[in-house]
């Protein structure tokens, strides 16, 4: 008896690792980025997009703007490709087609980020320079390969949420005489609406955490961009570029960075937890 | 003017098929470009050598290596940790505030991106406890990123068991821990596998954790204090320095390729548990 107690005991404390080293990480990112912060005020910090970390400026206001309108590219292309295989899946396919397809569609998740920023780098951007002009490596490049990143996200998630309506629900839309399509689009897609925006939801989270494809297409200047053929920098590729040399301040500016993003994400991530909850 | 539902729905039905259809075609184009471009160049020698000149010339064997210690570190770190995590929420516990926190903590831990873990590792492992850039900071911090996954997957599979194995085993005078690790590990074991090899996948295919906890360094590493530049890096490296891109295919077709494999495999294992308890 006293062992099974025991067991109980390491288990519950195994158990805790999760919790534990999320929070772990908000402490330490916290403690690294408040002082800076707290130095040239949290004004100067978000609404500057003066970044000269080697004359002590440390505005992130450009940063913020390209970080946002990256991830709103990424999902007017991925949102509705998304949800199209997704619709398709659950809905349209007889079942062989859609043992064989879900798992293939899955596999873009496997694909590791850097690929996706390479190709971006030998097709994506090289066309974008022949034919729309500027330098290439810009906002609209990342948000495409952004675009394609978060498919798995928004396909898989979605697809739970088409399952999860009942199919009385559909037999009844087909008796009284609707269309499949009509069906899909008065009757299942509103009662699945809450698990799609949780897919949206958390395909923005990735979009706006991703950093190695982004480093790779988006062209890293720092200004606010004016057009979509205008080269960015995002918050997390500025972490990236900057922290193997980053000392002291412009350092600790770098964590201030990662605390913004965090904080971004942990909204998307509660705000899609609150909407599966009631659901 | 509205138009016939028939013809409607037929148009959206060929909208949502060409759509699905050029999703497919770019996961193929993906795969495919990578392949063409980047097996050719792999060789025995080229699995085998050490790179030379950056990465300019020879191969790829020490970050293999690196790649490999990194992983097996992570794993071995996470998997117990993971596990017992799923025993606990799924055979201890009723549903209720403890469940939720732990489970919340594990669904946000999921959702942090690569970059603020490496911010983490670096500030963590490399600088506070002066592990330096090295194969114990990347695996440590990667063992983070992993566990979420270990979690939700063994506890699928856990759930998966059927509830009778269990009052079996009770029936028979087993103990609580004895029917856990008799009975109901063995049958999830496939589901768990699953969870393992999945984090094996998002491991390999790592950048930007490991650009900053475990550094570049392109020796060999003989400990865990040493630094060492794992394949997804170097690859990273060789295209954005533009070093060598036919090394850089090179290095990843190997790379996608094992993720790939790695990923068909866990999914048909777990499709097998699922199948064979429903």
């Amino acid at each position: 008896m006293k062992k099974e107690l025991f067991i109980e005991r390491v288990l519950f404390f195994l158990a805790l690792s999760s919790i534990g080293s999320l929070l772990l990480i908000t402490v330490f990112i916290f403690l690294e980025g408040v002082p800076l912060i707290a130095h040239t005020g949290l004004d100067n910090f978000l609404f500057s997009s003066h970044w000269a970390p080697t004359r002590g400026h440390f505005g992130i206001l450009a940063m913020i703007i390209s970080s946002v309108f990256v991830t709103l590219g990424a999902m007017v292309l991925g949102v509705p490709l998304g949800l199209a295989c997704a619709i398709v899946l659950a809905e349209f396919s007889p079942q062989p087609v859609k043992t064989v397809l879900k798992p293939t569609l899955e596999l873009l998740a496997g694909i590791p980020s850097v690929v996706y920023g390479f190709l971006g780098v030998v097709w994506l951007v090289p066309l974008i320079r022949d034919y729309l002009g500027g330098p290439g490596l810009s906002l609209l490049a990342a948000a495409v390969i952004l675009g394609i990143m978060i498919l798995p996200t928004v396909i898989s998630i979605s697809i739970d949420a088409l399952s999860a309506v009942p199919d009385l629900y559909r037999d009844g839309s087909i008796a009284l005489g609707a269309t499949n399509w009509q069906t899909v689009r008065r009757v299942v897609l509103p009662a699945a609406s809450s698990g799609i925006i949780t897919a949206v939801i958390l395909g923005m989270g990735r979009a706006i955490g991703e950093t190695m494809a982004v480093i790779m297409v988006a062209g890293n200047a720092l200004k606010i961009p004016t057009s979509i053929l205008d080269p960015v920098r995002t918050l997390t590729s500025n972490i990236a570029l900057e922290l193997a040399y980053a000392t002291g301040r412009h350092r600790e500016a770098l964590f201030a960075t990662g605390i913004v993003l965090f904080i971004i994400i942990m909204i998307l991530n509660l705000t899609a937890t609150v909407i599966t909850r009631r659901r | 003017m509205r138009l016939d539902p028939r013809i409607s729905q037929t148009l959206m039905k060929t909208l949502l098929w060409t759509l699905t259809g050029f999703t497919l075609f770019i996961l193929v184009f993906i795969i495919v470009t990578i392949s063409i471009k980047g097996l050719p160049q792999v060789t025995p020698a080229f699995l085998l050598q050490e790179p030379m000149d950056m990465g300019r010339a020879g191969g790829i064997f020490s970050t293999i290596v690196s790649t490999i210690y990194v992983t097996v570190l992570a794993i071995l770190l996470a998997s117990p940790l993971g596990v017992g995590s799923a025993i606990y929420l799924t055979e201890y516990t009723r549903e209720g505030w403890v469940t939720r926190i732990i489970r919340f903590g594990s669904e946000c831990l999921a959702g942090v991106p690569s970059i603020i873990l490496g911010l983490f590792g670096f500030v963590l492992f490399v600088m506070k406890l002066g592990f330096g850039w090295s194969i114990l900071s990347g695996g440590l911090t990667l063992a983070i990123m992993v566990l979420p996954i270990i979690i939700r997957t063994s506890e699928e599979a856990i759930k998966a068991v059927p509830q009778e194995y269990r009052l079996v085993c009770y029936s028979l005078g087993l103990g609580k821990w004895q029917t856990i690790t008799r009975i109901v590990l063995p049958s999830a074991l496939p589901g768990i596998s699953t969870g393992i090899m999945l984090s094996v996948g998002r491991s390999l295919g790592e950048t930007a954790v490991l650009l900053f906890t475990a550094g570049a360094a392109l020796r060999t590493p003989l400990s865990l204090f040493d630094s060492g530049r794992t394949m997804a890096v170097h690859f990273y490296i060789l295209a954005r320095e533009g070093i060598s891109m036919p090394n850089a295919y090179g290095t990843a077709a190997i790379l996608m390729i094992s993720i790939l494999l790695i990923n068909v495999v866990a999914y048909s294992l777990m499709q097998h548990l699922m199948k064979r308890y429903s």
